[in-house]
């Protein structure tokens, strides 16, 4: 009895969780009338030609252009973000150096440091080197572990894994750099899909960044697409082919979790961040 | 000064690791180094010629500047601790073991990953329209709606809605750290008389301190550079009452044209935050260490 009220309590906390984004799926097919004047998220009829509208966009591009603009900064930042995370984990985590101890304090550092505080002079940084309105300022900083909670997460994951693993593969003839990418790397794949998955949905969700750095809209990834597409549409005006078009813009994200989820969660969970 | 051996294994120098580690020092340095100098710098100017500390005396004396700083200071004393209760409690709740339970941790999880996403914070404006759901929904049950965008109180509490909706990933972190809590704590507890809410406050708690402070620390930074929302949502309205000052910051440079005022404010938010978070260390020292 108690664990069937219990059912009953998380399934309607749940419920509310979700229920905003059902209300948008529904949305997306109703007219503004019906939007302003129904709690319920079904809409009466389902008319899927809205997505083809969104698609078209209110802007001279489709969103499959938008699209592709947004992976042209999330595919080499995804690969940036691993590769550099890595090297720099496994250097803290498994070696001997001078000044480590000033360099961990840094990495600390990194990690307090608002990124709106860093995004002025940066701004300045790359407007001087005449690179802004491209994707290197969005992409370039994540070569170089930029993201200090990543390294280190992956260094309390290299912790885990015992030294011996090394020893043997360095007695099998792996140098530095083979042990670290045939031996341990293995070993903390959930770790390492954790912050693909991670750099793949805030790259989605960056909105200050682009907003900043990108000026022309041929370049706009789609979070600047959808902000450029409401500001465009004035009062009076069909909300379901903008909710449609932000409906879209979720699918990207949602798909990543459903595919990453089992190994992303427990890449989370044991990433000793309670330590 | 004495000679340091460095423990490493036969064959690998001491510079080893410091190759390894050079992107973060490249990293270092240019984007927390290099932000932390040059903003301190440009903001001794006016964006050409230097005029020595008028921005920063302006910024500590401006009434404007000073009402978005309190602004910012009361969003983030309503969102981080609401944030950091309801979390705590969804994770007590999502560590019993219970079958299909994993299904509630995704669905608790899902608004958090979705986060700052522009779709989100466009629907959550839909959602909060004068005749929007949250106000029908209001009316259905018998109350009065609410002018979420002409409110300052209502506006700013629209925001913090959204942030504390997306409590999942503070959440994700305490589940974590319960999961390491080891049991034999709570049945020598039981053994010993103890009920739930006194094993609550007595094991609980005191095991997932650091946690707290980690997540408290963590959610106070992110609340006071808040920029997407309010930018997005109410545009810094009504009457300039949720203008953070993340966004004064971007509408000082991109508004008004003025780097040095941007850099200045930039650089002294920085310094409150340091000194916010110092002082939580200090306060929460003597409670981190003993028990």
């Amino acid at each position: 009895m108690k664990k069937l009220l219990l059912y009953l309590l998380l399934t309607a906390a749940a419920l509310l969780m979700l229920y905003p984004l059902l209300w948008l799926l529904g949305a997306s097919f109703k007219t503004n009338d019906e939007i302003f004047t129904s709690v319920w998220f079904m809409p009466k009829v389902l008319d899927l030609s809205v997505y083809k509208r969104a698609w078209q966009t209110v802007t001279p591009y489709t969103m499959g252009h938008y699209f592709l603009n947004t992976f042209m900064i999330i595919v080499p930042k995804t690969a940036f973000a691993v590769l550099s995370s890595v090297l720099v984990a496994y250097g803290f985590a498994r070696f001997d150096f001078p000044l480590k101890k000033l360099f961990y304090g840094l990495l600390i550092c990194g990690m307090l440091m608002p990124s709106i505080v860093t995004v002025m002079p940066m701004y300045s940084f790359w407007s001087r080197l005449g690179l802004l309105d491209t994707y290197i300022p969005l992409t370039l900083p994540a070569l170089f572990a930029g993201e200090g909670m990543f390294v280190f997460i992956l260094i309390q994951f290299f912790k885990g894994i015992p030294r011996e693993f090394d020893e043997a593969a360095r007695i099998d003839g792996c140098g530095t750099l083979k042990t670290l990418f045939l031996v341990l790397v293995p070993c903390i794949k959930p770790a390492v899909i954790s912050i693909a998955v991670f750099t793949f949905l805030w790259t989605m969700n960056d909105f200050l960044g682009p907003l900043i750095m990108i000026q022309s809209v041929e370049k706009y990834p789609l979070s600047l697409a959808l902000r450029l597409s409401v500001d465009s549409t004035g009062q009076g005006y069909e909300l379901r082919t903008v909710i449609a078009m932000s409906v879209i813009g979720l699918i990207p994200s949602l798909a990543v979790f459903a595919i990453a989820q089992k190994k992303f969660v427990s890449g989370i969970t044991a990433g000793g961040l309670t330590g | 000064m004495k000679t340091r051996t460095y423990r490493n294994p036969t064959g690998v120098s001491r510079y080893t690791g410091l190759l390894l580690i050079s992107p973060f020092i490249i990293g270092a340095l240019l984007l927390i180094v290099y932000p932390f100098v040059s903003s301190f710098i440009t903001g001794l100017t006016d964006g050409s010629s230097f005029v020595g500390f008028e921005n920063y005396k302006h910024i500590l004396s401006d009434g404007q500047i000073r009402s978005s700083a309190a602004v910012t200071l009361k969003y983030a004393l309503i969102l981080v601790p609401l944030k950091l209760i309801v979390s705590l409690a969804a994770a007590l709740v999502l560590n019993m073991e219970l079958r299909g339970i994993g299904i509630f941790r995704t669905a608790f999880y899902i608004p958090s990953i979705l986060g700052a996403n522009l779709a989100v914070i466009i629907m959550w404006q839909y959602l909060f329209t004068s005749d929007g759901l949250v106000n029908q929904l209001l009316e259905t049950v018998g109350l009065s709606p609410v002018s979420w965008y002409g409110d300052p109180n209502a506006a700013l509490f629209m925001i913090v809605l959204l942030r504390l909706w997306e409590f999942g990933s503070t959440m994700i972190i305490f589940l974590a750290a319960l999961r390491d809590i080891p049991r034999e704590l709570y049945e020598a507890a039981r053994v010993d008389g103890c009920g739930r809410a006194r094993a609550f406050f007595s094991i609980t708690l005191p095991q997932l301190k650091n946690v707290i402070f980690i997540n408290l620390v963590l959610q106070t930074i992110a609340a006071m550079q808040e920029f997407n929302a309010p930018y997005i949502l109410t545009g810094g309205g009504p009457l300039g009452k949720t203008r953070t000052i993340g966004m004064y910051i971007y509408e000082e440079m991109f508004t008004y044209g003025d780097a040095g005022m941007a850099n200045a404010l930039s650089w002294l938010l920085f310094m409150l935050i340091a000194l916010i978070v110092f002082i939580m260390y200090r306060v929460t020292g003597t409670l981190r260490r003993d028990g």
